[in-house]
C-alpha cells in the first residue's frame, strides 16, 4: 500500500453525491439545435471553417485550433450550420461569445474515422497530433489544452503520471459514474498517456474512499498493467491539482510554476479516456458525462450528452419544475457560478449542472464584519492568510495582495464555507486578481506607449534638427556668396580717384586692344569683297559693252563700277589706318598705362600747351585777317587756359601727394593686378581673334561637308544591311540616306558658289 | 608632538575630530563622484505610475513632462486616464494626501475609449497620424488611414485635427477575456436582518 500525504486545511461539506448516482449513465434524446461555442477551453478561440447552410456529419471539424494552446470544435451530430453568431455561453459574465448552431438532421450520422488498433507502432508525436486535432481539453473543470500538458518541455522528464479521479466538490459524480462503468478503458488510456510521456516510473489513479465501487472498478481494471490505484480520505479541495500532488507524492509545487517543473503531469479520468478513445476508435471529443442534479428535478442522474446540447432541452428531459428552483449553477456548490438563463449549452468544462430547490440551497446570507476568527486560515487548502487578503482587496492594495500570495489562490470556497460572518471571501479575491491582470495588461500597454512614444519624439528631433543643419548650412552657402560678390564688387570699384583712371584706362585699352586683329580681318575680308565686287563689276561693264547693250544699262553698270572702286577705297584706306594705328594706339595705352600720375598730369599739361600754341597762333591768324570765327576761337583758348590751370594745379597736389606720403603698397599692388589682367585679357582676345581669323568660312564649309559624306556613307551601310535582314524600318533608313544625300548635294552647291565669288 | 597633545587634551580633541571630518568628507565625495545617478529617478518613479496615454489633459505635452511637474512641485490630481488609481499611488509614492481627482483637466472615464476612423470617409490627409502621440495610426498621403487598436491609448488627439470628422471615439469592446468579477458590494445591514431574509 502506498503511503498518502495530507494535506494543509480542508473542510467536510455535506457531500450529496447518493442521488446521482443510483442510475447508470444514461442517454437522453438529442436536442434539435447544438450551440457550439468557439472558445470551450482556456486559450485562444477556434477559427470557424464552415459556411451557413453547411451540411456536415458526426465528428467533421466546425472551426480549427489557433495556436498551440487552443483546440478545434466539431459537429456533436450530424446536421445543418443555421448561424454563427454570438450566443449567451456558461461563464459567470453571462456574456455572449461567437458561437456555431448547428440545426441536427436526426440521422446521427458519423463522418469516416480512422482507428488504430496499436498504438506503439506509432510515434508520440504523431499521437500527440490526434490528441490535439480531437479537441480534447482538461474535462475536470478547467479546459485546458490536453495535448500541451502531455508535451512537456524537453528539460522536464515527467516521473509521474497522475489521473485525477478525486472529485471532491459535493454533488458532482460524473467521474465516480465514469470510474464505475468505463474502468477498463481509463486504465487504457492510462497506458497510452504513460507511453506519450516515456514511460513514468509511477502510473498513479488517485480516487477519494467515498467511492468505494469506482475504485473496485478500477482496481480490477489495472490487474495485470503498471498502473496503480490509490484512495485516500475523503476531504475536500483534495482534488485540486497542487492539493492532489501532495497528497499521492508530498511534494509541494512551487508558487507560480506548474506541476511539470517537478516532473509530475496530472490529467482528469474523463480527459484520459477521451484521448484514449481519439487515439483508439478516432472519434473526437464530441460528447461527455454531466451530472444532472438538485431538488428540482424530478430525475436525477449522469447522463453522455453531446457538447453544444442546450442546458434547457436536458432539464427538461429530467422533469424540472421551475418554480421549486433557487437556481441554475454550472459545476458545483462550491466553485461553480450560477446562470441567469437555462439556454446555455454543455461545453467540455460542464462537469455538473446543479438545479437546487430553495429549501437545498437557501439564498446566502448577508455578509457582516469580519471578527478575525481565524477560521479561513485554517481551512486554506494553499496555507494563505484569507484575512489579510480580505483587508488588502478591500483597501484595494494590490501590492499586498501580490506579496501575500493572493495567485495562489486556487477559489475552492473553503473559506467562504467555514466563514461565521458569511464573508464572501472568494469573490474578493476573484475580483482583486481580474483587477490586477488587468492592471498589468495595462501596465505592459502603457510600457509599449512609453517607448512608442519616445521613440516617435526622438524621430521628430532627429528630422528637426536635420531640418536646421540642411537650412544653417544653405544660410551659410548663401552668406559666403555674398560676401565673394561684395569683394568683386570692392575688387571692381576698389579705391577711388586715381585707380578709376587707370581701371578706365584698361577697359578702353582692353576693348581697343581686344580688337586689333580681329578689326584687321574684318577689314581685309571687307577689302578682298569689294575687290572681288570691283572685278566682277568691271566683267560685266565690258560684256555689255562687248554685246552692245542699250546705254541705260551701261550707265547703270558703270555707275555700279564706281560704286563699287569708292568703296574699295574706302576699305583700303581704312586698312591702311588700321594699319598705323594699331600699334600706336597699344603702345600708347601701354604707355599710359605705365605712367604714373605725375606723368600722366605733365603729359597732359604738355599736350594742352601744345594745344594752346596752336591755338593761339590760329587766333593771331584770325585777327589779322579778321575773321568771323575770331569770338569762337577766343572762347576756346580762354578754354584751353582754364585747362591747362586746372591740369598745373593738379600736378602740384600730385607731387604735394608723391612728396609727403608714398603711395601705400596695397594701392600699387591692385595696380600691378588690374594691369596683369588686363595684358592677360589682351592676349587671350588676340589668340580668340587669331584663330577666328584662321578659320575661313570655305574651311568650314568644307569640313560641314566632309561630316555630311561620312555620315551618308553610314547611313547607306545600314540601309543595305536592313535590306538583307528585311527590317521593318528598310523604309525609315531609305527615308534618311535620301534627307543625307539632299543635304549633301545642297552643301556642295553652296560650296561651289563661294569658291566662284572667291575667285 | 604627542606629549604636547597629551598636556593639551583640547587640542588632541580638535585634531582628532578634525582628522575624521577630513576622513569622512573625502568618502563622502569619492562616493558622491562615483555613484553618481544619472537624470532624476523620482521622475522616471513617477513616469512608471501615470498611464502614458500622453493625452495632454493635465496640461502638460505628454506624461513625462507631467512627471517632471509633479517632481517639481505641481499637483498630483491632474491625470484624467489615470484617475483615482493613479493618484493613490502617487500620492503614496510622494507620501502625500490623495486629492479628489481635478475636474478641470476631464473626468474619469469608466470605460477605456479607442479611436475608430470611419474609413469610406476618410480623406487620407494624415493630419490625425502627425497628432497622434503614440504612432497608433496607420496611413500614408491619400490613402486611407486606420487606428491599430492594441496601441491606441485613447487619448483622444485625432479627433480635433480631422478636417471631415470621421474619428470617434468608441468604447472598447468587453469580451469574454476582459471580463473580470466584481468586488462585492459592502452591504449595510444589522445582524437582526438576517433572519428577514436580505440577500447580500
Amino acid at each position: 500500500m502506498r503511503p498518502v500525504f495530507s494535506i494543509h486545511g480542508g473542510v467536510h461539506p455535506p457531500e450529496n453525491k447518493a442521488q446521482s448516482t443510483a442510475e447508470p449513465i444514461a442517454v437522453i434524446p438529442l436536442a434539435k439545435h447544438f450551440i457550439l461555442p468557439l472558445n470551450q477551453h482556456i486559450g485562444a478561440a477556434a477559427q470557424a471553417i464552415v459556411t451557413l447552410g453547411q451540411k456536415v456529419l458526426k465528428g467533421e471539424v466546425l472551426a480549427e485550433a489557433q495556436g498551440l494552446v487552443s483546440a478545434p470544435v466539431h459537429a456533436p451530430t450530424s446536421g445543418e450550420i443555421i448561424a454563427i453568431e454570438e450566443r449567451p455561453v456558461p461563464h459567470p459574465s453571462g456574456l455572449s461569445a461567437l458561437s456555431i448552431v448547428l440545426q441536427a438532421d436526426g440521422k446521427d450520422q458519423w463522418t469516416e474515422l480512422s482507428p488504430i488498433e496499436d498504438y506503439h507502432a506509432h510515434a508520440p508525436q504523431h499521437l500527440l497530433e490526434i490528441v490535439r486535432n480531437a479537441g480534447i481539453a482538461g474535462m475536470g473543470g478547467a479546459g485546458f489544452p490536453t495535448a500541451v500538458k502531455l508535451n512537456p518541455r524537453s528539460d522536464q522528464h515527467v516521473s509521474t503520471l497522475i489521473l485525477n479521479g478525486t472529485e471532491c466538490e459535493p454533488y458532482i459524480t460524473a467521474d465516480d459514474v465514469l470510474m464505475r462503468e468505463r474502468a477498463e478503458e481509463i486504465v487504457a488510456g492510462a497506458e497510452l498517456l504513460a507511453y506519450l510521456l516515456k514511460q513514468p516510473k509511477d502510473i498513479l489513479i488517485g480516487v477519494e474512499d467515498n467511492k468505494p465501487q469506482a475504485i473496485e472498478a478500477l482496481q480490477k481494471a489495472a490487474q495485470n498493467s503498471s498502473v496503480e490505484i490509490v484512495s485516500f480520505p475523503t476531504k475536500y479541495p483534495s482534488g485540486g491539482e497542487k492539493q492532489l500532488i501532495e497528497i499521492l507524492t508530498g511534494k509541494q509545487v512551487p508558487s507560480g510554476a506548474i506541476p511539470a517543473t517537478i516532473g509530475i503531469v496530472v490529467q482528469n479520468v474523463g480527459t484520459v479516456l477521451a484521448a484514449w478513445r481519439a487515439v483508439r476508435y478516432g472519434e473526437p471529443l464530441l460528447s461527455r458525462i454531466t451530472t444532472i442534479v438538485g431538488d428540482s428535478l424530478a430525475k436525477q442522474r449522469n447522463i453522455d450528452v453531446p457538447l453544444g446540447t442546450p442546458i434547457e432541452h436536458i432539464l427538461k428531459e429530467h422533469g424540472w419544475q421551475q418554480e421549486r428552483c433557487a437556481r441554475i449553477v454550472i459545476g458545483g456548490p462550491m466553485m461553480g457560478f450560477a446562470i441567469d438563463h437555462a439556454d446555455v449549452p454543455v461545453i467540455k468544462t460542464t462537469n455538473c449542472v446543479l438545479v437546487p430547490s430553495t429549501e437545498e440551497m437557501p439564498a446566502q446570507p448577508p455578509a457582516q464584519a469580519c471578527i478575525r476568527c481565524g477560521m479561513c486560515a485554517e481551512a486554506c487548502p494553499a496555507s494563505l492568510l484569507p484575512q489579510q487578503l480580505l483587508w488588502y482587496s478591500q483597501s484595494e492594495n494590490h501590492e499586498q495582495l501580490r506579496s501575500h500570495n493572493l495567485f495562489d489562490c486556487i477559489e475552492c470556497g473553503a473559506c467562504s464555507y467555514v466563514c461565521p460572518s458569511n464573508i464572501p471571501l472568494v469573490q474578493y479575491y476573484r475580483a482583486s486578481k481580474g483587477e490586477i491582470r488587468k492592471q498589468d495588461q495595462e501596465k505592459e500597454k502603457s510600457d509599449r506607449s512609453r517607448l512608442r512614444f519616445e521613440s516617435r519624439k526622438t524621430r521628430i528631433e532627429k528630422a528637426e534638427a536635420e531640418k536646421e543643419a540642411k537650412r544653417l548650412a544653405r544660410k551659410k552657402a548663401a552668406e559666403e556668396a555674398k560676401k565673394i560678390q561684395a569683394e568683386k564688387a570692392k575688387l571692381k570699384q576698389s579705391d577711388s580717384g586715381e585707380s578709376n583712371i587707370v581701371s578706365a584706362a584698361i577697359a578702353a585699352a582692353s576693348e581697343k586692344a581686344v580688337d586689333p586683329e580681329k578689326e584687321k580681318a574684318k577689314l581685309e575680308r571687307a577689302f578682298s569683297s569689294a575687290e572681288s565686287r570691283v572685278s566682277r563689276a568691271k566683267e560685266q561693264l565690258q560684256k555689255a559693252q562687248d554685246e552692245g547693250a542699250d546705254d541705260s544699262r551701261i550707265e547703270s553698270l558703270k555707275a555700279r563700277l564706281k560704286q563699287a572702286e569708292q568703296k574699295l577705297n574706302e576699305a583700303q584706306n581704312k586698312l591702311a589706318e588700321f594699319a598705323n594705328r594699331a600699334p600706336a594706339t597699344s603702345e600708347r595705352v601701354l604707355q599710359k598705362l605705365a605712367a604714373s600720375p605725375q606723368e600722366k598730369v605733365e603729359k597732359a599739361i604738355a599736350s594742352v600747351e601744345k594745344r594752346l600754341a596752336s591755338a593761339e597762333e590760329k587766333l593771331a591768324e584770325a585777327r589779322e585777317n579778321n575773321s568771323p570765327t575770331l569770338a569762337a576761337l577766343e572762347q576756346g583758348v580762354a578754354k584751353l587756359k582754364e585747362k591747362l590751370e586746372q591740369n598745373r594745379s593738379e600736378l602740384a597736389q600730385v607731387k604735394a601727394e608723391s612728396g609727403t606720403s608714398t603711395p601705400s603698397q596695397t594701392a600699387t599692388q591692385t595696380e600691378d593686378l588690374t594691369l596683369n589682367a588686363a595684358q592677360q585679357a589682351i592676349e587671350k582676345a588676340k589668340a580668340k581673334a587669331a584663330a577666328q581669323a584662321n578659320l575661313s568660312a570655305e574651311e568650314k564649309q568644307a569640313q560641314q561637308l566632309e561630316s555630311l559624306l561620312s555620315r551618308l556613307e553610314k547611313a547607306k551601310q545600314r540601309l543595305q544591311k536592313a535590306e538583307a535582314e528585311n527590317n521593318e524600318n528598310v523604309d525609315a533608313f531609305r527615308m534618311g540616306v535620301d534627307k543625307l544625300q539632299a543635304k549633301l548635294d545642297q552643301a556642295q552647291a553652296a560650296q561651289k558658289e563661294n569658291s566662284e565669288v572667291g575667285s | 608632538m604627542v606629549e604636547l597633545l597629551l598636556n593639551q587634551p583640547i587640542l588632541g580633541a580638535l585634531l582628532a575630530l578634525g582628522s575624521l571630518a577630513a576622513l569622512f568628507g573625502a568618502v563622502l565625495g569619492f562616493a558622491a563622484i562615483k555613484f553618481k545617478v544619472e537624470g532624476d529617478p523620482i521622475v522616471d518613479q513617477i513616469d512608471e505610475l501615470l498611464p502614458q496615454t500622453q493625452c495632454g489633459q493635465c496640461g502638460y505635452p505628454g506624461c513625462r513632462p507631467y512627471a517632471q511637474a509633479i517632481a517639481d512641485g505641481d499637483a498630483i490630481n491632474k491625470c484624467p486616464p489615470g484617475g483615482h488609481t493613479t493618484i493613490a499611488s502617487l500620492a503614496s509614492l510622494l507620501d502625500v494626501e490623495a486629492p479628489a481627482l481635478d475636474e478641470e483637466h476631464g473626468e474619469e472615464s469608466e470605460v477605456q475609449k479607442v479611436a475608430f476612423i470611419r474609413e469610406d470617409e476618410c480623406i487620407g490627409c494624415t493630419k490625425c497620424i502627425q497628432a497622434c502621440p503614440v504612432d497608433a495610426i496607420l496611413g500614408a498621403a491619400k490613402q486611407m488611414h486606420t487606428v491599430i487598436v492594441s496601441e491606441c491609448t485613447g487619448c483622444d488627439l485625432c479627433v480635433e485635427p480631422c478636417p471631415v470628422d470621421c474619428i470617434d471615439m468608441l468604447p472598447m469592446e468587453q469580451g469574454l477575456n476582459e471580463w473580470k468579477w466584481e468586488l462585492p458590494k459592502p452591504t449595510d445591514i444589522i445582524a437582526t436582518d438576517r433572519n428577514e431574509g436580505h440577500a447580500a
